[in-house]
């Protein structure tokens, strides 16, 4: 294994590493992610590609470090997503449950304040998103629903740009202590 | 169980999750019908803020395009500010080309009408003083300008040539005191001397006693005593009259000299003229009938010798002339025994009438005034001459100089009785 390797495994206990949130914030800011989705695209339309609410799900199942608050977390910001969508509810929801359990796994396993694992782990997990929303569009729902391959990976990258700064910001409002 | 459930328990609740969501979705999907309540729920959670949002941003972008509107508003401004100055100073340079324009075809025109030779010239320079009543002209004596010539303008006289240089000549204003011109009223043709005055702009008549008739506002034109200036150019107009221990004190406003003083004319070779005739009293309008028509064909009425040179005649020489006309229409003679008497009261032939020698009369001021004017019966609307438009009855001005009516004017209107 490489010293990066080694870097990037923690084998310090979970509990000790796993960050804490006010509930305010655990609220307030994936309800603002979503509200910049449903808002902003309306004046700055080059912004849409922006999915604010799958990398707010990620920072917080990356940060809490368990796959139950992990769960909860996705599921939450995803049923929301859905009620504010033309689309039956739990089809965000499912994605986002899946999206906050499996980052909050990775979490158990990984350092994540590394920027490199963020950068990728945002990627991937838009990625991910999107394939899977489109695999159950397309099996529950029956739906011709186009996937343009190229353009995730390329909104992927995008996202996982913007994911730094905001991890970074996000941050700020850990509690401390 | 419990064991299992406790070693598998994020798998175990993330299945609960994902199975349970799976159940909402088929429901909904079996159904066709929607879960409105999470909706209502996730709606009545955002709009509140969205709405916020959307105040925050539109007060926002409102100060910020009020602000950018105000700076456009502004550089608009000091654009436009800089472009009136522009325009301002393009346009005081038009008015000022207009303005010379307009002098140059006034003094075209006037040098055109007047008799004197005149050459045009510029004032390329004054004298040097504050007070200097001195100007040069562009003209000298390489251009025919000799020492003693006058100046003029269509307004009026300007001054005196005072020394001839080859390329330029100097001219003494009117207003300097030692200038002097023979002038004459225009009313009651009354002969002085017009000097420079006091003030800056004025001229004096001097000698004039008195006794003399001079009135406010009365014009002064060259006599043609002083050699110098041709009789008839305007002086200048009377602005005061004083009587002093024995002559007048006369101020006169030069009329050459009220607008500035740009372009000249010099007279080469002068040519007297007539000074005009002063115009009628304007003590306002009064209303005087036109002239009545002649009675009967033959006479103007007048009884005295026309201009055609006609002698003297009464109304029993006129009775005379009908009776003879009426007599050769119908063949009758006159004591002539046994014929039948003429018909007296048919109307006789048209008497052809002398025409007077054309451009005889002698020339003046007076306003040309129609025959048409003069012949027109009471009541019916006077005719303007040059128009031919017909017009209100036409206030005559008193005294109106009696013109003879054209003797194809002088034809009767109805026949006349024998008296």
């Amino acid at each position: 294994m490489t010293e990066f390797g080694e870097r990037l495994l923690i084998d310090v206990p979970r509990k000790s590493r796993s960050s804490r949130f006010r509930p305010a914030v655990l609220i307030l800011i994936p309800l603002g992610s979503i509200l910049f989705q449903v808002y902003v695209p309306n004046f700055v339309e080059s912004l849409s590609y922006l999915e604010l609410p799958l990398l707010v799900t990620v920072y917080f199942s990356l940060m809490r470090r368990r796959p139950v608050s992990g769960s909860f977390i996705g599921a939450g910001i995803g049923l929301v997503q859905d009620a504010l969508s033309h689309q039956p509810l739990g089809m965000f929801g499912i994605v986002k449950t899946l999206v906050g359990y499996f980052a909050a796994s990775v979490s158990l396993r990984f350092d994540v304040d590394n920027l490199a694992l963020r950068f990728f782990l945002s990627f991937f997990f838009f990625v991910f998103h999107q394939l899977f929303y489109w695999v159950m569009v397309r099996a529950l729902l029956a739906q011709a629903l186009g996937f343009d391959f190229a353009q995730t990976l390329l909104f992927g990258l995008l996202n996982a740009i913007v994911a730094l700064p905001l991890f970074a910001v996000l941050d700020k409002l850990k509690e401390t202590g | 169980m419990e064991i299992l459930l406790s070693r598998f328990r994020n798998l175990t609740v993330l299945l609960i999750l994902v199975v349970a969501q799976l159940v909402l979705l088929a429901y909904q999907v079996k159904t066709a019908d929607d879960l409105p309540l999470i909706r209502v729920w996730a709606v009545t959670a955002l709009t509140p803020v969205a709405s916020a949002l959307e105040a925050v941003r539109e007060t926002t972008v409102g100060f910020f395009r009020d602000y950018f509107l105000l700076k456009q508003a502004q550089e608009e401004n000091r654009r436009l500010k800089a472009e009136i100055g522009q325009l301002k100073l393009s346009n005081h340079y038009l008015k000022a080309e207009l303005e010379t324009i307009e002098r140059t075809q006034s003094l075209a025109e006037f040098r055109s009408r007047t008799p004197s030779k005149t050459l045009p010239a510029r004032v390329i320079m004054s004298g040097t003083g504050t007070d200097s009543k001195v100007v040069f002209l562009d003209r000298g004596s390489g251009s025919g300008v000799k020492k003693g010539m006058a100046v003029i303008t269509p307004d009026g006289i300007v001054g005196r040539v005072i020394n001839s240089y080859p390329t330029a000549s100097q001219v003494l204003l009117v207003t300097d005191p030692s200038f002097a011109a023979g002038v004459v009223s225009q009313k009651g043709r009354v002969r002085g001397t017009l000097k420079g005055g006091p003030g800056r702009n004025t001229c004096i008549v001097d000698h004039v006693q008195n006794e003399e008739k001079v009135e406010v506002g009365e014009w002064f034109y060259t006599s043609g005593d002083d050699r110098v200036f041709p009789k008839g150019l305007p002086a200048g107009q009377v602005r005061s009259v004083r009587e002093g221990k024995t002559l007048k004190e006369i101020v006169v406003a030069p009329s050459g000299l009220q607008s500035s003083l740009e372009e000249v004319l010099i007279v080469l070779e002068g040519v007297h003229q007539a000074i005009p005739q002063a115009p009628a009293p304007s003590e306002g309008e009064i209303y005087l009938l036109p002239p009545p028509p002649p009675e009967g064909g033959e006479s103007d009425g007048s009884g005295q010798p026309g201009e055609n040179g006609s002698p003297l005649r009464t109304d029993a020489d006129e009775l005379l002339q009908r009776y003879q006309r009426i007599g050769e229409a119908q063949g009758h003679v006159y004591g002539k025994h046994g014929t039948r008497p003429p018909e007296f009261n048919v109307r006789p032939p048209a008497q052809t009438a002398p025409v007077p020698p054309q451009g005889s009369g002698p020339q003046t001021a007076a306003p040309p005034r129609t025959g048409s004017n003069l012949s027109a019966p009471p009541g019916t609307p006077a005719t303007d001459g040059r128009t031919g438009t017909s017009t209100q009855p036409a206030p005559v001005r008193r005294p109106a100089p009696p013109l003879t009516p054209s003797p194809a004017e002088r034809k009767p209107e109805a026949s006349p009785r024998p008296r």
